[in-house]
């Protein structure tokens, strides 16, 4: 059901994961069938209140193209790029598609990954290796895992859902001079590499401004900020910057996103196997 | 002479305890600033440059601090229900760890398995409901056959595993961290032992050994520092004959310590393992001075002296001998500056600056509290018989005597050419600790538990992927196994062949590097890819890819046989492939290293503390002649004492490192008093016989005292499990004995023969003329 995505400038590019993102961020809920109905926690309801309006006003975007540069950065301070194009389509009653390509490092060009996110099971994903010209299944439960050795987990840029979560609502206050909703997210999910993570959103747009990741045994782990938030199509808000923070081991990882283009006509065909196979 | 101190003292000592008080408590004020740090990094200073690698390597890939837990099942097999179910139950538990980063263990290691045409990446055993005989024997195949765990995580004949569990302290109260880590480590064993009778649990690792230092230093604080404390009370009570007067000096002793940890305090130093016992040493070394004058306060009482008199009389004679013999102990232990090793130096100065406040507690408090106390004159000993009979045997035969020492020393300095450096942190600890036995344990299942890590750089992005960079680290993990000391080595080629072969089907033709850099990069990715939370490369290769770390695990090794493994395996690297850069380390190699570069700094500083301590005992004895014969008996004993060591041990660690100039600065303490008083004989116009028979008669049997208090002192630290300090503490009290041997037979037997010239009479009775 949901998504948002990203583009990729050039024609052949597509990519999945950005969408994923930027679902995370500021995704609309649109349809109406869930699956599963969400948890209802004690907050009167509140948390869930606010998550589903995020969700409603990030849908109907129907696909996107993005280009990414993502910046490594070790406790040190060194860094190391990686560029990636993702497209991706909102799709409704389930998860959203998404098709990321790597352009950087040069020895996994053309490396694309394929995801069919879902709402009431694990995601589908794959992995088109153009050394060896095939497609493989990632059959692994594993998403908790660091997405191109960055600080980012696969499960960060996963489009998002409210059934994947029990919200509750902590509450209001100041960010930066905005008032922004402060929502507790425990994830349902028991390979989420989790235990909750805590969301600033903000009150004017519901744009999530600052995300808070707890691990499994509850210790603060990383801080995600989205800045520069830009409008498309008079309607949906894009993070340009994204920049996770891992507090246990000093690193960090930014995502700088460019030429976000909306409208560009993927379909279903153009984010299954086949297509992966294509891409380039 | 005007000693207006003295004078005021005697007769005001209300107000001489309350100045001197008001000062002491200044100082003590400090120990609140003190703190405790228990982890392994304080045996090294931030310019070390094993430690610099060693950060270098930390701060490249991620920390490689641990708890290391070995399951241990009774019946001796790992691969049942039971005991794969106690090991998964730890395993995920361990992820609750504090400061946990990753938790590796047989039922977690993320297998690699082709699935028709798809990679499958899975916890090798996902769900203790998987479990049956058929799953068994096939976690038992892949374990057993998997170079990452075989002889790393489980012994080779799967009797025995562990679970290893990383942590990245954030080093804000690393005491704390440390502590707080292993107690949630052991909270969770003792609970899984409990749940589980057959399966029992040892822990070890870094996180572990730092607890060990803290835990042995908390026990040497708690149970040493007392017992010194009543042995020294138990002890001044019989020498002096005087409750009141052994009162007098604990008070001394009590405002020493406290200063000198005060000052430490304000100072900014911590305490640690090897501070810890410094209340110990300065108690035994400060109480030497209040007995001297005391003794010498009491003698004088008896000879028929005032009170006020005798005071007075006794500080005026013994001031300058106290003030000798005090401050060529603070220049002994001073010299631990030259050491490598900063908790060695903090050491050093701590001693030092209490030995030098005991010194000026005794002269400015001692006279008002013997004032104010009602001091009792004791009686005679009755000893000194014993020592006239002693000055008759040296004076009978010097020359044999001579020869004998001669002979002694020559077998003792070879047999102490014969010691060898060798320090590990491992043996540092009694095998009366919980982390030696667990150490001990892994190493007889595993084979060996010393790490060392290379670093290899592949000289840009990307790098490792590069099919001749692969094969060259596949190739010096190859010559690396060939060694007999290494038991496993861990590699990334040994991941790039089971992807692989995992991604031909499990086709174990295809177990083989990847052909092109290409391959390689995408195998990796789509690992990556597909790895869960904590179990990422990033402890085996760096961010951009450059570089990786192969690591090796060997036989417990002494620290030279250790940096020979070092200089061999790099020196094979750098000449087979000279494009890459090669940097090894590890916790063990940096005290295989710190032995050796300690030892070197400790042996150029002992010529300068000879030197320095016996211009000390020039001026002090105002005769170049008496000075210069009175270095051979101050070298003699640390001689023939390391000659003993080396025939009880052999071993010199970081403890027996320093032991030389610091004894030489406290035996120097005897030869100063018997020199004084035999001075003090010849000036008065007596011949060198005589001299000597007054100096056994007057000083011998304080020396016999002072030394069985220093001895006793000493002898406290072999009480601690820590081999640092009770190394120290026996060695120390050998060459202290000797050193006492040594001043009665072989200086005056040197005496005897060389100073037989008349001297000229004494100048004016201000030379050294203590009790």
């Amino acid at each position: 059901m949901n998504t948002h995505l990203l583009i990729c400038h050039r024609p052949q590019v597509r990519n999945s994961w950005i969408k994923l993102l930027s679902g995370l961020l500021c995704a609309s809920w649109l349809t109406t069938g869930l699956f599963s109905m969400p948890v209802l926690a004690d907050d009167g309801g509140k948390g869930l209140q606010i998550a589903t309006e995020r969700k409603k006003r990030d849908e109907g975007w129907k696909d996107s193209e993005s280009k990414t540069t993502m910046v490594l950065r070790n406790a040190q301070g060194e860094e190391s790029t990686r560029e990636i194009r993702s497209i991706s389509l909102e799709v409704a009653n389930d998860g959203d598609k998404g098709l990321t390509i790597f352009d950087e490092p040069k020895d996994v060009r053309g490396t694309a990954f394929l995801n069919h996110s879902h709402t009431g099971k694990p995601d589908d994903q794959w992995l088109y290796l153009p050394s060896v010209k095939r497609v493989k299944r990632i059959a692994s439960r594993n998403k908790s895992g660091p997405f191109m050795a960055s600080e980012f987990a696969y499960e960060d840029l996963s489009s998002f859902e409210l059934e994947k979560f029990k919200f509750t609502w902590l509450r209001d206050e100041q960010l930066n001079g905005e008032a922004v909703f402060v929502v507790e997210q425990v994830p349902l999910d028991e390979f989420s590499g989790y235990s909750k993570s805590v969301v600033w959103i903000d009150q004017a747009e519901y744009r999530a401004r600052k995300i808070e990741f707890y691990d499994r045994k509850n210790a603060l782990l990383k801080t995600l900020v989205m800045s520069d938030y830009k409008q498309y199509l008079n309607k949906y808000w894009r993070p340009l910057k994204l920049q996770m923070t891992n507090h246990q081991t000093g690193k960090s990882t930014d995502l700088l996103v460019r030429d976000i283009e909306f409208g560009k006509g993927r379909t279903d065909a153009d984010f299954d196997t086949n297509a992966l196979q294509r891409s380039r | 002479m005007n000693h207006p101190w003295l004078d005021n003292s005697v007769k005001r000592p209300w107000l001489a305890v309350f100045l001197v008080l008001l000062v002491t408590v200044l100082f003590s004020w400090g120990a609140k600033n003190l703190y405790f740090r228990g982890d392994f990094r304080i045996f090294f200073s931030a310019d070390n440059p094993q430690m610099q690698a060693f950060e270098r390597m930390q701060a490249q890939f991620n920390k490689s601090d641990n708890m290391l837990v070995a399951v241990l099942p009774a019946e001796g097999d790992v691969f049942t229900p039971e005991v794969l179910t106690v090991v998964k139950k730890l395993t995920d538990a361990a992820w609750q760890t504090p400061y946990s980063l990753r938790v590796d263990s047989i039922t977690n290691f993320q297998h690699t398995e082709a699935q028709e045409d798809d990679l499958l990446v899975e916890d090798l055993l996902l769900d203790v409901a998987d479990i049956s005989a058929e799953k068994i024997s096939k976690i038992k195949e892949v374990v057993l056959n998997e170079p990452a765990l075989l002889k790393r995580l489980v012994s080779a004949d799967g009797g025995m595993t562990a679970v290893n569990i990383t942590v990245q302290l954030p080093e804000k109260d690393q005491n704390k961290e440390v502590a707080d880590v292993y107690s949630s480590v052991a909270a969770l064993t003792e609970q899984l032992a409990k749940e589980h009778p057959t399966v029992s649990f040892k822990l070890a690792g870094v996180i572990a050994l730092n607890n060990a230092f803290t835990a042995e230093a908390q026990h040497d604080a708690s149970a040493l520092v007392p017992l010194m404390f009543v042995t020294i009370i138990v002890l001044l009570a019989l020498m002096l004959r005087s409750a009141l007067a052994a009162l007098a000096v604990v008070i001394i002793i009590i405002l020493t310590i406290s200063s000198t940890l005060g000052l430490a305090g304000w100072a900014g130093i911590f305490l640690s393992t090897a501070t810890v016992n410094v209340p110990t040493l300065v108690m035994t070394l400060a109480v030497a001075d209040s007995v001297h004058l005391i003794a010498s306060c009491q003698f004088l009482m008896r000879q028929g002296q005032s009170k006020p008199d005798a005071i007075r009389q006794a500080m005026l004679i013994n001031t300058m001998p106290v003030f000798i013999t005090s401050a060529t102990t603070a220049v002994g232990f001073l010299t631990l500056n030259f050491s490598e090793v900063p908790i060695l130096r903090d050491f050093g100065n701590m001693v030092a600056v209490g030995v030098m406040l005991a010194w000026l507690l005794t002269i400015l408090l001692l006279p008002a509290l013997l004032a104010l106390l009602p001091i009792s004159a004791g009686h005679d000993s009755k000893a000194f018989g014993g020592m006239d009979r002693l000055a008759e045997f040296v004076i009978r035969r010097p020359g044999p005597i001579l020869i004998g020492t001669v002979l002694l020393t020559l077998a003792g300095g070879y047999l102490t050419l014969q010691n060898r450096v060798n320090d590990e942190a491992v043996k540092y600890f009694s095998t009366q600790t919980e982390y030696r036995q667990a150490v001990d344990l892994l190493e007889e299942k595993l084979g060996g538990v010393s790490l060392m890590d290379f670093a290899i750089e592949s000289g840009g992005e990307s790098g490792v992927n590069d099919p001749a960079f692969i094969a060259a680290i596949d190739a010096f993990g190859d010559y690396l196994q060939t060694l007999p000391e290494v038991t496993h080595v861990s590699r990334i080629s040994d991941t790039y062949k089971r992807l692989n072969k995992s991604m031909h089907g499990d086709d174990p033709a295809f177990y083989r590097l990847p052909e092109s850099q290409e391959l390689a990069a995408q195998y990796l990715l789509m690992y990556e890819m597909s790895l869960p939370f904590g179990l990422d490369l990033s402890n085996q290769l760096d961010m951009d890819k450059s570089a990786t770390k192969v690591g090796i695990t060997m036989q417990n090794l002494g620290s030279k046989e250790m940096t020979a493994i070092e200089d061999k395996t790099i020196a094979w690297f750098r000449q087979q492939y000279p494009q890459y850069s090669i940097e090894a380390s590890s916790t063990a190699l940096m005290f295989a290293h710190i032995g050796e570069r300690n030892m070197a700094s400790m042996m150029q500083s002992l010529p300068l503390a000879a030197v320095l301590i016996s211009a000390l005992l020039v001026l002090s004895l105002r005769s170049w002649k008496l000075g210069t014969i009175s270095l051979l008996p101050n070298m003699i004993p640390a001689l023939l004492g390391f000659g003993v060591w080396q025939l009880l041990s052999g071993e010199i660690n970081l403890g027996l490192s320093v032991v030389a100039s610091m004894s030489l600065g406290i035996i120097v303490d005897d030869t100063v008093h018997f020199l004084a008083k035999y001075q003090h004989a010849r000036q008065d116009g007596r011949n060198a016989e005589d001299a000597v028979r007054y100096a056994f008669h007057s000083v011998g049997w304080a020396l016999v005292v002072t030394t069985v208090v220093l001895v006793i002192g000493f002898s406290v630290l072999l009480l601690s499990d820590f081999r640092l300090n009770s190394d120290m503490g026996l060695l120390t009290g050998i060459i202290l004995l000797i050193a006492l041997i040594v001043d009665f037979l072989f200086l005056p037997a040197v005496l005897l023969k060389l100073d037989r010239k008349a001297y000229s009479p004494a100048p004016a009775a201000t030379h050294p003329n203590g009790v």
